[in-house]
């Protein structure tokens, strides 16, 4: 055996606390160790090449590299040992960065016995391994995307337009998510509708995608390549195949209900569209509300229909697909503040409203048919007062994070109001103003010089005078408190995960952060993948996010998507638990502890008739090297290649000599 | 239920009406208030705005007291509820603290008993102990139910929400007046600032009489002696400076409570505040 530790110094992250040149000399003398040598930077090409020359020239057959965490170059310098002509697992890494050099800065001397000691583990372990073959596994050509919102859209339409098939569901009746419900956009004030819409309709026809809207994931098995959903289709009661969406039931419907739509402004029957241009255009039945569900007496859908398309003895319906790569783009909703802001009248007062509600009112399709009016008498309002970071950047009682988007719709809105009613005025209560993207500044800069006030400070109290709202801030540039009357005020509510977020994390198995929404594998450099392989992230569910930047989010899941689907297989990790079936003797408490329900029984039989009998059984697929089957077995009939209890103790022995 | 009552400085002087309804209403709910014996001043705001070991020692001696009694204490003036139940919030969450301060008072507090109002004593029990003693309900009652600062705030302490807290109303209700929605129920009157700067604390207080006309109340009911003072006492005051012509009698809501209650008025002391009450008490009978 000939192992060959190359020792990398990582610029002066390594080199500056450890004693580089006396590791090498230590680690040259252990046995089993043929050549040891340093570089600045293993993971740089001339240092890869270092490895692959000094593999050839001292015929080295297997290789230590301790530099930083596997969990960043694992990958790398198994790519060189293929390269070097070596199976890429007869490969181990010693962490003396994060592990060492980065936490004992201040005690150089220990840390460089630290680095000789973590070195020597990994020379033992190297010494055991033994050569793994990946095996392969097929990849289904269908990808799954969870939610109908811009974010859903664009990633549909661009794995489809690759050449894939794509399922696209969404919980609500129809596609288009939050941003159907907005007006303009900022910075380009887009009509929202305009440039959404005709993506909801090719989404639609796409002859790539089935889409299925009313409809909800509940289950998921499976691995990537192989999942295996269950979409339960919610009974709309109407046939959508009958329908022609000719309006008739809902004119004529007697049920009337707050819309949700419109955030409660507006209302809308028990049969219903979401908004004049939903896609499907074909009505659903809420049937809490009809009278025929609630009481058994109506029907006038039904009568008046001339299809025939209403059939009230729909019911839900179970979906079972197969496809190889889901994308999570279930959006955001707002943060609730009426719970939290008892100071702006925990929602008692009718005309002290969020920012979506705003939005709603604006837009043309809204419950006001686009006029900024008081909700509480249906007046104009002569002047607005706009509240910013209302539940973001509060770590007492909302959320510690900005909310990214709201300075910018909150001049946009300020910019409408001055632009909708003559003689109106608009202030600002703002913290910063954050317009990081391409002609934000400019937008922001349009709403100042058109006469949009902005007073740096917060709002303490905003309380009913007459029919006025007197709201109470702090102007923390002049430093002193400030009083202004208003007719209407509009808050900017944090953007929080979507309610169904909770629940489709449990389903999928995806975690999530801190504050709710779905965790990436890595900020900067793997934004759009989770720690579950085969599933991607896309839009305000990973963080919040404006419109440009959930495009091209979507854009980068889909990317990642077909890179899986192209290929017909995929490489399984090898580093996967083995059963050795002479010595189990069939417990099963391996199966009991599997957290991925990999392991399953099998009756094997002996030869010339010895009776048949039961073992465990690891599916290599599902498998991902935990290693808690290996810990519990009691015969030692686990093993777990790449970290086997022979290869565990040699490391223990070494490190504690 | 016993409980060991701090009556406070204003007990015999400005607030004695306050005491008194306490008392009576207090008796007659079955709750029995038995006073400290040779309590001493809380510290309140003269020793809060001095030194915080002052007032926590001033506080802490009381506390000390009612701790040999082995009953809860109970304050009817809301600045001494505030510094009694902060200082004991301070000095069960801070050891050190409270070795300090047990050495200055030579009397050991160890935080066995708690401290309450008696806005929150009598908030709960339930509406139905309360309105089957009802006699005289409060009709004609449009009842502003003003709680000031000190009852609401700091979080530790508090009495109930601070945006918008409900207390007095359910009494108020209980008894029979109608109550209002108003927007300066938890505003500062300016509290001791009204008679060393009365400058700056008459804005206060006549912003509160707005808000609570705008409302259409017809009377105001608080639970703290300096707001009352404030409010009663300066209404002419105020009508005098700017022109107003407010007319809002000002009670405590344990005098209200109990001339619903069907308790001799007079006693409750109903008739003696600045702003004349005759007229709202008259639509009761």
């Amino acid at each position: 055996m000939r192992t060959g530790v190359f020792i990398c110094w990582c610029g002066s992250n390594i080199g500056g606390v450890v004693d580089v040149p006396r590791v090498v000399e230590v680690i040259s003398s252990l046995p089993g160790v043929a050549y040891c040598s340093d570089y600045k930077y293993m993971c740089s090409e001339p240092g890869q090449d270092k490895i692959i020359k000094a593999v050839a020239e001292h015929h080295l057959d297997r290789v230590v590299v301790a530099s930083c965490s596997p969990r960043l170059h694992e990958a790398t310098f198994r790519s060189v040992l293929s390269r070097a002509g070596l199976n890429p697992y007869l490969f181990e890494m010693a962490n003396i960065r994060e592990h060492c050099s980065w936490v004992h800065q201040k005690e150089p001397e220990k840390a460089t016995e630290k680095a000789v000691a973590l070195i020597r583990r990994a020379v033992a372990k190297v010494n055991r391994l033994e050569p793994l073959y990946a095996s392969t596994i097929p990849v289904t050509d269908r990808a799954l995307v969870i939610g109908g919102g811009i974010a859903g859209i664009q990633a549909a339409l661009d794995i489809a337009d690759a050449g894939h098939q794509v399922i696209l569901v969404e919980k609500e009746p129809s596609l288009g998510g939050k941003m159907a419900m907005l007006d303009k956009t900022f910075p380009t004030l887009d009509c929202s509708a305009c440039i959404s819409t005709p993506k909801m309709v090719v989404a639609a026809q796409h002859p790539n995608i089935t889409l299925l809207t009313y409809a909800e994931v509940e289950k998921v098995t499976g691995y990537i390549g192989n999942f295996t959903v269950t979409i339960r289709q919610k009974a709309r009661s109407v046939d959508h195949s009958k329908c022609t969406g000719c309006g008739t039931c809902w004119e004529k419907c007697p049920t009337r209900v707050p819309s949700e739509y419109d955030l409660g402004l507006g209302t809308r029957k028990a049969i219903y569209i979401s908004f004049p241009q939903a896609v499907p255009n074909k009505p659903v039945i809420d049937r809490e509300h009809c009278r025929q569900f609630t009481r058994g007496k109506c029907g006038v859908c039904q009568k008046v229909c001339p299809t025939g398309a209403i059939d009230y003895t729909q019911e839900d319906a179970l979906i079972e697909e197969r496809v190889g790569a889901i994308v999570l783009a279930t959006g955001y909703d707002l943060f609730d503040w009426t719970r939290a802001y008892g100071e702006y009248g925990y929602g008692r007062y009718p005309d002290v409203i969020s920012s979506l509600h705003f939005e709603r009112m604006v837009n043309a399709n809204g419950p006001t048919g686009g006029k900024i009016l008081r909700p509480s008498d249906g007046q104009p309002p002569r002047r607005v007062v706009f509240v910013q970071c209302v539940g973001s950047r509060d770590e007492a009682k909302g959320r510690e994070y900005c909310s990214r988007t709201c300075c910018m719709y909150t001049a946009k809105h300020a910019h409408q109001v001055l632009e909708k009613i003559p003689g109106a005025s608009a202030y600002v209560f703002y913290i910063d103003v954050r317009c990081p993207g391409k002609a934000y500044e400019e937008f922001y800069q349009r709403t100042v010089s058109e006469g949009a006030r902005y007073i740096r400070g917060r709002v303490s109290r905003i309380y009913p005078l007459g029919d006025r709202l007197v709201v109470r801030g702090a102007d923390t540039l002049l430093g002193r408190p400030l009083e202004v009357e208003a007719d209407l005020v509009v808050l900017a509510t944090a953007m929080v995960p979507d309610k169904s977020a909770h629940k489709v994390a449990r389903i999928l198995g995806v975690t999530t952060d801190k504050d709710g929404f779905f965790q990436e594998v890595h900020p900067k450099l793997r934004p759009v993948e989770t720690n579950t392989a085969g599933i991607f992230l896309a839009g305000a569910c990973q963080g919040p996010k404006d419109i440009p930047d959930t495009v091209a989010q979507a854009g980068a899941a889909a990317a990642k998507v077909c890179v899986l689907l192209s290929r017909r297989e995929i490489n399984a990790d090898p580093m996967v638990a083995r059963i050795n079936e002479r010595l189990c003797t069939g417990c099963m408490t391996c199966r009991h502890v599997c957290p991925y329900r990999a392991i399953e029984a099998r009756t094997v039989t002996g030869r010339q008739g010895t009776p048949e009998r039961t073992v465990a059984f690891v599916n290599t697929g599902l498998c991902q090297g935990c290693g808690a089957c290996s810990a519990s077995c009691r015969c030692g009939a686990v093993d777990l290649s790449g970290f086997s209890n022979d290869q565990v103790m040699a490391e223990v022995a070494a490190l504690c000599r | 239920m016993q409980l060991a009552y701090y009556p406070g400085c204003c007990w015999e002087t400005s607030a004695r009406e306050y005491d008194r309804s306490t008392r009576r209403v207090g008796k007659h709910l079955g709750i029995d208030l038995i006073d400290i014996p040779d309590w001493t001043c809380c510290g309140s705001s003269a020793g809060h705005s001095t030194s915080h070991l002052l007032a926590t020692s001033l506080a802490a001696r009381n506390l000390a007291l009612a701790e040999e009694m082995g009953l809860d204490v109970v304050a009817s003036c809301a600045s001494c509820y505030q510094r009694l139940a902060l200082a004991r919030h301070e000095l069960v969450t801070n050891e050190q603290l409270r070795e300090q301060v047990n050495q200055i008072t030579g009397r050991p507090f160890h935080g066995r008993i708690q401290v309450k109002s008696i806005l929150e004593v009598i908030a709960a029990l339930e509406t139905a102990e309360i309105s089957e003693r009802v006699t005289k309900p409060l009709q004609g009652l449009k009842v502003a139910a003003y709680y000031g600062c000190l009852l609401v705030r700091p979080r530790p302490v508090q009495v109930d929400d601070p945006e918008d807290p409900q207390l007095i109303e359910k009494i108020m209700l209980a008894a029979g007046a109608e109550t209002v929605d108003w927007s300066h129920k938890t505003e500062c009157c300016g509290a001791s600032l009204a008679m060393s700067n009365d400058q700056l604390a008459l804005p206060m207080v006549a912003s509160i009489l707005r808000a609570a006309e705008l409302s259409g109340a017809n009377c105001i009911v608080c639970a703290c002696p300096l707001c009352h003072f404030n409010l009663d006492r300066r209404q002419s005051q105020v009508n005098r400076s700017r022109g107003t012509d407010y007319h809002l009698p000002v009670f405590y809501f344990t005098q209200l409570l109990g001339v619903a209650m069907g308790l001799d008025p007079r006693a409750l002391g109903v008739f003696d505040h600045f702003v004349d009450t005759s007229g709202i008490l008259s639509l009761v009978s």
